[in-house]
């Protein structure tokens, strides 16, 4: 018999790692990766309330998050590979040009 | 000490250090695979919060699907190495103190607001289909059936744009 708050404190902890991490790397495979552990971290939360309320709809949200985050992973690393072949880096402080 | 407590202490140790190795190697790859254990530690929290469906699903599409495509471009770009040079010095020692910050944040407002005190029910003892692929389809193609099929657009448009945008200009 856990109380929820654990759920919800691990949730706050790797969605602050998760967040410290788009902000110090500068890859952008890695802050992308970064991204889908902030992503990660909310499903954590809807799936302890949806256990805790005994109600499925947080389930059914953390499965469109899923598939919101699969398409964001595939435009996201076609842009990135769009990027490497003009600029030949992926380094973001590399990119700070408005028109290439 | 109870039996829940016994497997979430554990699994949470190797969720957030993985987290943490994942931010701090120096590799692309490394990164992606220290993703990836962590990524399979939420799929066992999500078994032991009643959600086997959800835990499957987590295990074939992130950690599986999502996982090959990144290390896949990683590999593709052979950039896996990049040199760590700072343009702005202030930033990363800044981000660390606002990312502590925003926990600190958060676990006050955790625990300051009242009633989340909700015990969860343990995992040992089975909630009648709670979160079985059964009971997750009947409320899916019933309650929520126009999200589903708003999200094989979404899906398509994904890959259409992924599609355009990995096209040679020539071609």
């Amino acid at each position: 018999m856990l109380p929820v708050s654990y759920y919800i404190l691990l949730s706050a902890v790797l969605f602050s790692l998760g967040a410290v991490g788009v902000l110090i790397r500068r890859n952008a495979i890695v802050i992308f990766m970064s991204v889908e552990l902030m992503l990660n971290a909310a499903n954590l939360a809807f799936v302890a309330f949806s256990t805790m309320y005994k109600s499925l709809s947080g389930q059914i949200f953390v499965f469109f998050v899923m598939t919101v985050a699969a398409a964001e992973v595939a435009v996201g690393l076609a842009l990135i590979v769009a990027i490497f072949r003009s600029r030949h880096s992926i380094n973001v402080d590399e990119l700070s040009n408005l028109k290439g | 000490m109870n039996v829940d407590l016994l497997f979430f202490i554990p699994i949470a140790l190797v969720s957030v250090t993985s987290a943490v190795a994942m931010l701090f190697s120096r590799h692309a790859i490394y990164s992606a695979l220290f993703l990836i254990i962590n990524f399979g530690t939420i799929a066992a929290f999500y078994l032991m919060l009643n959600a086997p469906f959800l835990a499957m699903a987590q295990v074939t599409v992130y950690a599986g699907a999502i996982m090959v495509l990144f290390l896949f471009v990683i590999m593709l770009l052979g950039a896996e190495q990049l040199r760590q040079r700072q343009s702005i010095r202030w930033q990363q020692p800044l981000a660390i103190i606002l990312g502590l910050f925003l926990l600190v944040e958060s676990v006050y407002l955790l625990f300051s607001a009242g009633n989340q005190k909700g015990p969860l029910p343990s995992f040992t003892t089975l909630l009648s289909d709670f979160g079985s692929p059964t009971a997750i389809g009947e409320i899916l193609f019933n309650q929520y059936l126009l999200p589903f099929e708003v999200t094989s657009v979404l899906l398509l448009v994904a890959m259409i744009g992924a599609i355009v945008l990995t096209k040679s200009e020539k071609g």
